[in-house]
């Protein structure tokens, strides 16, 4: 197995790249403008395709290299451009009712990254990586699904939660690059496809939240109840 | 044969949604979404009958099992019931008149993404096929773009796409733990995981069975992810709402069938089974206390949705040849008595213009046809003999007794009273109530008193205008008789099939 024998450059590479996304995630977390949330969504993007593209030079994986392309291509360009298009149509700048203060979910995004370490780190020894990228790795792809819950949970607007959706994605899409690098090539394409799928809903169901609820906060969706 | 087979199955709802998208006419689609169904429930009949052992097709992508083609046998089932059922709902929406096209394509893509679910043998495929089953659908859900329709879509889709990503995060984690054993790069495939299972690390498959199952749990409406899934069935027409609960949970439930297979093959823990059960024993407690305090009539039906794939549940986590028979009894019985279910709340719905139960008040009297069918079906959806739902819970709880979760048995048993008190009383309040809350919606309007004309008069004339046609009719038909069949007559070929597909369970009896 690839992690098993890694020069320890490539391993300090893994883990900046891995530790970056996970900080981007927070910088989402700790922010209450809209367009700062995308351009932290794309940054990290950029990160992942970066960070599949190192994989695959020092994992001999050469078809991770397409899929490096392909992801700064679709997450990192035409997912934030699509997102974008529905910001500028809504109008919509910033969270206008906060659950909870972007200081408060700092906090709690720090204890769910703790949480996901004890796990990790526990799944690790277990399976003896205990100390390896493998940990950071499992740690990263965690707390990014337990931030991206967070987001999902404590914000309201539209797009918000369609970024706490992709967060998650992205997530595991990492996690993958460095637990699974040999992960079959059709996989990934049909992911990347089935997540432009989903913007390309979610453009569609924004349109009619507007339309028919007149308002694009999940605050206005409490009718159905019981 | 069974290649050719299988590519009508899929091909033909994908051609009538381009057909209907093309040829702009009402009544074409309505035809040739009725023409896929037909053929649709023709060749899943076929392929569960021509059966040999489990086969391959398209370089391992597809499968044909004793378990998918039984699910794929429910899901077409219902979409043929639907689609006869649709025709005549949807003509009675005359706002909806124009997108009509638009509704049968939208209609023949969802039955053709949950066709191919149970088709996929590479467990990223499947959870691919999934997903898609919910973007389609979420169209479908707030098809009628009302205010509670598109709330109702948005929760869903919302909620069922974090929840499958978690069921992705599993997916990898199998991958992963595959992958220590395998070697980096293999297809993943049911059959390559359940092989290399026995080597694989037992923690570190736990966790991500636990992942998946909360994953397409969430899916399946388990509680407590169920939260989507009275506000989808509810918000949707009733054929869509027939088509979710009759077919797509099913499709779900499937995945978590497969996986835990993999996990018993990966070690000989209890837990899974367990947790499996436990989320079995939770839904259907939480559809208990919602049934009993429902006020929606087709809310009422969607939490029966949750008590049965709580009981569903229940019987994959018991496992064992008995407890697989039953549960895939039961998985039949539910999609025809389900669809029942919805077309009578449909046409209720639409007769007397409210959703709510407290407004509807004398069905038997003035809709004998609906009412009686709709009545045997509420009779058969609680679990009463002799209908196939009693045999198929009752054998569920004879297997579960010889099981360690044995306990569970008794909190099911204790359970389905409460919803069969609860569920049937709403029933005897809309048959056999006298119209408490307004006097004059129940009765013809010219017969009433003087003073008696309200607000509520042109409700009520509109009401009585309304007829359900045959097309609504005919299709509950169609769910009742094979149930009561299904009640009092267990066939022997049923036996045989249950059996090969707990053999393909590994029926390894616990």
């Amino acid at each position: 197995m690839l992690l098993a024998h890694l020069s320890p450059l490539a391993a300090s590479l893994f883990s900046l790249l891995a530790i970056g996304s996970l900080l981007l995630a927070f910088v989402m977390l700790g922010s209450r403008w809209l367009k700062d949330y995308l351009l932290a969504f794309t940054a990290e993007a950029w990160l992942i395709a970066l960070l599949s593209g190192t994989v695959g030079y020092y994992g001999n994986y050469h078809e991770l290299y397409y899929i490096a392309v392909l992801t700064a291509v679709f997450r990192g360009m035409l997912l934030p451009y699509l997102i974008w298009r529905i910001i500028v149509r809504l109008e919509v700048e910033r969270e206008l009712h906060v659950v909870l203060q972007p200081s408060s979910s700092l906090v709690l995004g720090a204890l769910l990254v703790l949480f996901a370490f004890v796990i990790s780190n526990h799944l690790g020894n277990v399976l003896g990586f205990g100390g390896t990228v493998v940990v950071l790795a499992l740690t990263v792809m965690l707390s990014m699904k337990l931030i991206g819950f967070l987001m999902l949970a404590v914000r309201q607007e539209a797009i918000s939660q369609v970024l706490g959706l992709l967060i998650l994605e992205n997530g595991i899409f990492l996690g993958s690059q460095i637990l699974v690098p040999g992960m079959p090539m059709l996989i990934e394409l049909v992911l990347l496809f089935d997540l432009l799928v989903i913007v390309v809903c979610f453009g569609v169901l924004v349109r009619y939240l507007v339309a028919q609820v007149g308002s694009t906060s999940s605050r206005e969706l409490r009718r159905l109840v019981g | 044969m069974t290649a050719g087979l299988l590519i009508a199955i899929v091909a033909a709802p994908i051609v009538a949604a381009i057909i209907s998208v093309l040829i702009r006419v009402n009544h074409v689609g309505e035809y040739v979404n009725l023409g896929a169904a037909a053929v649709c429930l023709c060749v899943a009949l076929m392929l569960a009958f021509t059966r040999d052992g489990p086969r391959e097709f398209l370089h391992g992508y597809v499968l044909v099992d004793a378990l998918g083609a039984w699910t794929l046998v429910c899901t077409a089932v219902v979409y043929f019931l639907a689609s006869i059922y649709a025709v005549g709902y949807m003509r009675l929406l005359p706002e909806e008149h124009d997108r009509l096209p638009q509704f049968y394509a939208l209609f023949a893509l969802f039955a053709a993404t949950m066709v191919c679910g149970p088709l996929m043998n590479n467990i990223g495929v499947y959870w691919i096929a999934i997903e898609l089953t919910t973007l389609v659908s979420t169209f479908l859900v707030g098809f009628e773009k009302g205010q509670e329709a598109i709330e109702a879509a948005w929760k869903y889709i919302i909620v069922v796409s974090a929840g499958i990503s978690l069921a992705l995060l599993g997916t990898v984690l199998f991958y992963w733990a595959g992958s220590l054993v395998i070697g980096p790069t293999y297809d993943i495939t049911w059959d390559a995981l359940r092989h290399a299972a026995p080597q694989m690390n037992p923690a570190l498959t736990q966790m991500a069975f636990l992942l998946v199952l909360v994953g397409y749990g969430t899916k399946a409406g388990l509680a407590p992810m169920h939260t989507w899934l009275p506000d989808a069935h509810s918000e949707g027409p009733a054929p869509v709402s027939a088509m979710l609960s009759g077919a797509l949970l099913n499709t779900a439930m499937l995945g978590v069938a497969r996986f835990l297979t993999i996990t018993d093959a990966a070690s000989s823990s209890l837990l899974p089974r367990t947790v499996l059960v436990g989320f079995g024993a939770f839904s259907l407690f939480v559809a208990a206390l919602f049934i009993v305090r429902q006020r929606g009539i087709k809310r009422l039906m969607a939490y029966s949705s949750v008590e049965h794939m709580g009981v569903l549940a229940m019987g994959f986590g018991f496992g064992g040849p008995l407890a697989i028979a039953a549960v895939l009894y039961h998985m039949l019985n539910h999609s025809l008595n389900k669809s029942l279910m919805f077309f009578g709340a449909g046409n209720v719905m639409r007769l007397f213009g409210t959703k709510d139960i407290d407004e509807i008040r004398g069905v038997w009297t003035r809709f004998p046809v609906t009412g009686s069918l709709w009545l045997a079906g509420a009779v058969a959806i609680t679990g009463a003999p002799p209908f196939g739902l009693f045999l198929s819970e009752f054998t569920l709880m004879r297997a579960g007794l010889a099981t360690p979760n044995a306990w569970a048995v008794y909190v099911l048993l204790v359970l389905l009273i409460v919803i069969f008190i609860g569920f049937l009383n709403h029933f005897r309040l809309m048959y056999f109530a006298a119209p408490a809350l307004q006097q004059n919606t129940s009765r013809p309007q010219e017969a009433t008193l003087p003073g008696a004309e309200g607000g509520e008069v042109l409700p009520a004339t509109v009401v009585s205008s309304i007829r359900p046609s045959l097309w609504m009719t005919v299709p509950m038909w169609l769910a009742l008789l094979p149930v009561f069949i299904l009640g009092i007559w267990w066939p022997q070929g049923l036996w045989h099939f249950f059996e090969m597909v707990a053999t393909d369970l590994g029926g390894s009896s616990r």
